[in-house]
């Protein structure tokens, strides 16, 4: 059994504890946000905030999460409320197919988070691990400036 | 031909047929593949000619729109329901559009080679139903109201009659879930671009914010009840074949619900999917020896000595004397790998099968081509097998969802409970179908006067399998794991052309394309030839994102850059000097004067052969010959050192005919600029003397979020007296030659292989 606090609220698992964080979201938890890529980490698809660190939830065994606190996607805002950072890349419409977007907003408000007077090159590398097939970049990077400032440092 | 090369080559005709039974889209050559198939006779679905297997007014007055054309991430579905508001004159909330499902949707076929805006947005299907609708709404309404239809008013889903403010009735009360029982009607009149108040606006996309908030269900989230997980276990090496499997090698392990051994497919079925993922890696499995693979540093020479089938797009016949009699003749070979769609979630699909019932969800391009496949595969009536799409990542072509969508509904039938299956990322990338490798030899001259008088273009690519199509499933690996055969490749002696046909760009833009005593192509030259040898491929292959015509736009503009160069010509000077097709010429142009070109020829004057060198390339390409116009001019630096190339910024013009939705159109621009990028600079498949080696991230090299993103200035050029053309495919098909001329202008020297690696271009640097 493994106690996962996410979004809020917590859910006690009955799981391997050697099974990925991701599954445990996807699937026993059937959160949307965080998705299968590539299951290696390299690709950012499955991140969650994990105690205020974007984890690769696909590599982060549910052992080493419990306890902490759990952010996916879904736990910002929604549609109807999104958070200011999803409402910037609605705004910049900033996204094709959409199946990155967890990785590279999740990725950047951490980011953000931590270092929120970050320059263009600093937030550059630390999405440096992310990838968006469909190359919707310029309007990602116009999403996260036009959040960047509108956040009181 | 291969069967590859021979859809390359037909993707347009084939794709059109949805849209040619209503339409008679011109169709040169022979009769499609599809004419017997994409019929709703034997689809089974909505009949295409009926208005109501199109539009639908509810009792409340919202429409719904029904389209054989599927949101893949493209932003086709916001356009398609702009097109049914704007006809139909009903704010764009008010419209509901569903799209591909077998048994709800007209067949229109596959969703792919940028036909959803020329088949959709003209003067057939969707784009007619809706003007069909408008004027049966606009005749009911003159009768209820006793008015001339001419006096009537359209606004807001209410039908008004000028002369009598006081007199009007809403589409609810007139049609309001009745059925229309009317066929479309081809003399139907679209709304003139003048009054478009929706269409042509910059309409944001309904799916963003749920999107960006995980709301959104893709395919990936599709949970059913009882739904089990399943996993394949796919051969480790080309050509292996299935030996034998110890099912007692996972015997007790825990969730495990099936091993499932059909001929040479192999999978397993568990209550979870990270148990199903430790079954299939604990699963023994024996395969025999691969069948070996060619050295990949030997792979471009190898094609020009197999067996092939020929293809002669045009031949005036005269070329080798022409180019003997020429001041000066160039010849120069471009090679163009294997890559990837590699879309970023690996390919899922749900399947549920029951008995003789069959219900997939899948985010396939083809939804009734899987189900008369996957009828096949699974040996039930294709009217028992219901599909419906459900999106899934950007897919760019085929990738892996047709093989998924077999491996989960042979996983549901023998669980006999609904199965989700998502393959490995290195399921993904070692098996998917590539987009094809090409070896393209480019031959001129140019007369006294720098003038071209010749053409050749000799090319050869390798294939193997393809989209599955009506019948064969076997195109895809699970197909061919489960016994069914690719389209068998035949060589072949090439005929004589019979009609123009340039949709797969084999034919330069320069020269006059004289096929038949008539001028089909985009230039000048008379003196052409292109003939195209397709081999056999020991690699899956099938369309990705511009097939064909990405690479050879690259042989061809970058060959018209080294003619430029020859002839001491400025290389927008001396294409506008070879075309006569006033939309290529008009985003040549466009994107010229955006980027403030300077006119002279290239290399750049005074560029030092150390540390950082800047140049600019330009290359256009009307995309199928006349489906969709794009110029871009690339400025990049090179560092002549350590042979990096950044691209500093890119100006791309654009043309597909009137605008749907500027933002949608400039969104398609800018991200097929991007992709065309990682692609000309990184992606390549790679292979050792039995596997596939580029099976991941590592291996294989797309471009991240976090590289140095150029800046993109798109020039959208609205052509509202045109017929709409494809978007999607036009900006990703010039990159490649812009910066391989780019860099040419920075440093003189030519590079004629993708990717362009800085190990590659420090190697051309220092060999020059």
């Amino acid at each position: 059994m493994v106690t996962l606090k996410v979004n809020g609220r917590a859910h006690t698992l009955d799981l391997d504890p050697a099974t990925p964080l991701l599954y445990a979201l996807s699937d026993d938890l059937e959160l949307r946000g965080p998705k299968f890529g590539c299951g290696l980490g390299q690709c950012g698809a499955c991140t969650a905030i994990v105690d205020g660190v974007a984890a690769r939830t696909c590599v982060t065994p549910v052992s080493s999460a419990a306890g902490k606190e759990i952010i996916t996607l879904e736990g910002l805002g929604t549609a109807e409320r999104p958070h200011p950072i999803q409402k910037a890349f609605i705004d910049e419409q900033a996204a094709q197919c959409g199946f990155c977007l967890n990785g590279v907003i999740l990725s950047a408000k951490a980011f953000l988070d931590k270092n929120p007077r970050a320059t263009e090159a600093e937030i550059q590398r630390a999405l440096s691990g992310v990838l968006c097939r469909c190359f919707t970049h310029a309007r990602m990077y116009a999403a996260i400036q036009r959040y960047q400032k509108a956040v009181p440092k | 031909m291969t069967a590859e090369a021979q859809g390359a080559l037909d993707r347009r005709g084939f794709l059109k047929c949805a849209g040619a039974l209503i339409v008679g889209f011109r169709f040169a050559g022979e009769q499609p593949a599809c004419a017997q198939f994409g019929q709703a006779a034997l689809s089974g679905s909505p009949p295409g000619d009926q208005l109501d297997s199109w539009i639908a007014v509810g009792a409340d007055g919202r429409v719904t729109a029904f389209s054989g054309k599927e949101e893949l991430g493209q932003g086709i579905s916001t356009a398609q329901q702009q097109l049914v508001a704007e006809e139909l004159s009903v704010p764009f909330e008010r419209v509901t559009l569903i799209y591909c499902d077998t048994a709800r949707t007209p067949d229109q076929a596959y969703t792919s080679g940028s036909q959803s805006h020329p088949v959709n947005f003209n003067h057939a299907n969707l784009a007619l139903a809706a003007a069909t609708a408008r004027e049966a709404l606009l005749k009911m309404a003159s009768q209820r109201l006793g008015a001339p239809v001419e006096q009537l008013t359209l606004a807001a889903g209410v039908i008004g009659w000028k002369g009598d403010a006081s007199k009007r009735v809403s589409y609810g009360e007139l049609a309001g879930g009745k059925k229309w029982n009317l066929a479309l009607d081809k003399n139907a009149q679209r709304k003139p671009s003048s009054e478009w108040t929706v269409l042509g606006k910059p309409v944001g996309r309904p799916d963003m914010a749920a999107m960006a908030t995980g709301q959104f269900e893709y395919v990936h989230n599709v949970r059913l009840p009882g739904m089990l997980h399943g996993r394949v276990v796919r051969p480790p090496v080309v050509g292996a074949t299935l030996l034998s499997v110890d099912e007692e090698s996972v015997k007790g392990l825990p969730g495990l619900v099936k091993v499932v051994v059909k001929k040479n497919f192999v999978g397993v079925v568990a209550q979870k999917p990270w148990q199903a993922i430790q079954a299939a890696e604990k699963l023994k499995v024996n395969w025999s020896a691969g069948a070996g693979l060619p050295k990949q540093s030997e792979f471009y020479d190898s094609l020009a000595k197999q067996p092939s089938r020929d293809t002669l797009m045009v031949d005036s016949k005269d070329t080798a004397q022409t180019l003997a009699a020429a001041a000066v003749t160039l010849k120069s070979t471009y090679l163009h790998p294997y890559q990837m769609h590699g879309s970023v979630g690996s390919s899922c699909a749900v399947a549920d099968v029951q008995g003789d019932k069959a219900t997939l969800y899948s985010p396939t391009q083809g939804v009734w081509y899987q189900k008369s496949t996957g009828a096949m595969i699974l040996g039930l009536k294709p009217e028992n097998v219901h599909v419906i799409f459900q999106r899934g990542s950007g897919c760019y072509g085929l990738n892996g969802a047709d093989t998924v969508s077999y491996d989960a509904m042979i996983l549901s039938q023998a669980a006999g409970k609904p199965v989700r299956v998502q393959l490995s990322r290195k399921d993904e990338m070692a098996w998917e179908n590539y987009g094809n490798a090409w070896r393209i030899e480019e031959r001129a001259g140019l007369d006294a006067q720098g003038n071209i008088v010749a053409w050749e273009h000799e090319a050869w690519t390798p294939g193997l399998g393809n989209r599955p199509g009506p019948a064969t499933p076997g195109n895809v690996i699970t197909g061919m794991l489960l016994g069914f055969a690719p389209a068998a490749f035949s060589p072949g002696a090439a005929q004589p052309p019979r009609a123009y046909n340039n949709n797969s760009n084999g034919i330069p833009s320069y020269v006059a394309g004289n096929v038949g005593g008539s001028n089909g192509g985009t230039g000048t030259v008379k003196s052409e030839k292109v003939l195209v040898h397709s081999v056999a491929s020991r690699f899956w292959t099938g369309p990705l994102r511009s097939p064909a015509r990405l690479q050879n736009t690259f042989a061809h503009e970058s060959f018209m850059d080294e003619l430029a160069a020859r002839a001491h010509a400025d290389p927008v000077e001396f294409r506008l000097r070879h075309l006569r097709n006033e939309r290529l010429i008009a985003v040549l142009k466009g994107a010229a004067k955006a980027a403030n070109w300077e006119t002279r020829p290239s290399p750049k004057p005074g560029n030092r052969k150390t540390g950082i060198a800047a140049g600019r390339g330009v290359a256009c390409v009307a995309y199928e010959g006349d489906n969709g116009y794009t110029g871009i001019v690339a400025d990049v630096e090179v560092d002549q050192d350590s042979g990096k190339v950044a691209v500093q910024r890119m100006w791309v013009a654009i043309d597909a005919g009137p605008i749907s939705n500027p933002d949608g159109l400039r969104n398609q621009a800018e991200g097929g600029a991007l992709q065309g990028m990682s692609r000309a600079m990184g992606e390549e498949v790679t292979w050792d003397d039995q596997k596939v080696t580029s099976v991941d991230w590592r291996t294989y090299h797309s471009l991240p979020l976090g590289f140095d993103v150029p800046k993109i200035e798109c020039v959208l050029i609205d052509r509202p007296e045109e017929e709409a053309t494809g978007a999607g495919e036009t900006a990703i098909t010039v990159i490649a030659a812009a910066l391989g001329n780019a860099v040419f202008d920075a440093t003189g020297v030519r590079l004629r292989q993708i990717p362009l690696t800085a190990e590659r271009v420090k190697a051309a640097l220092t060999a020059a």
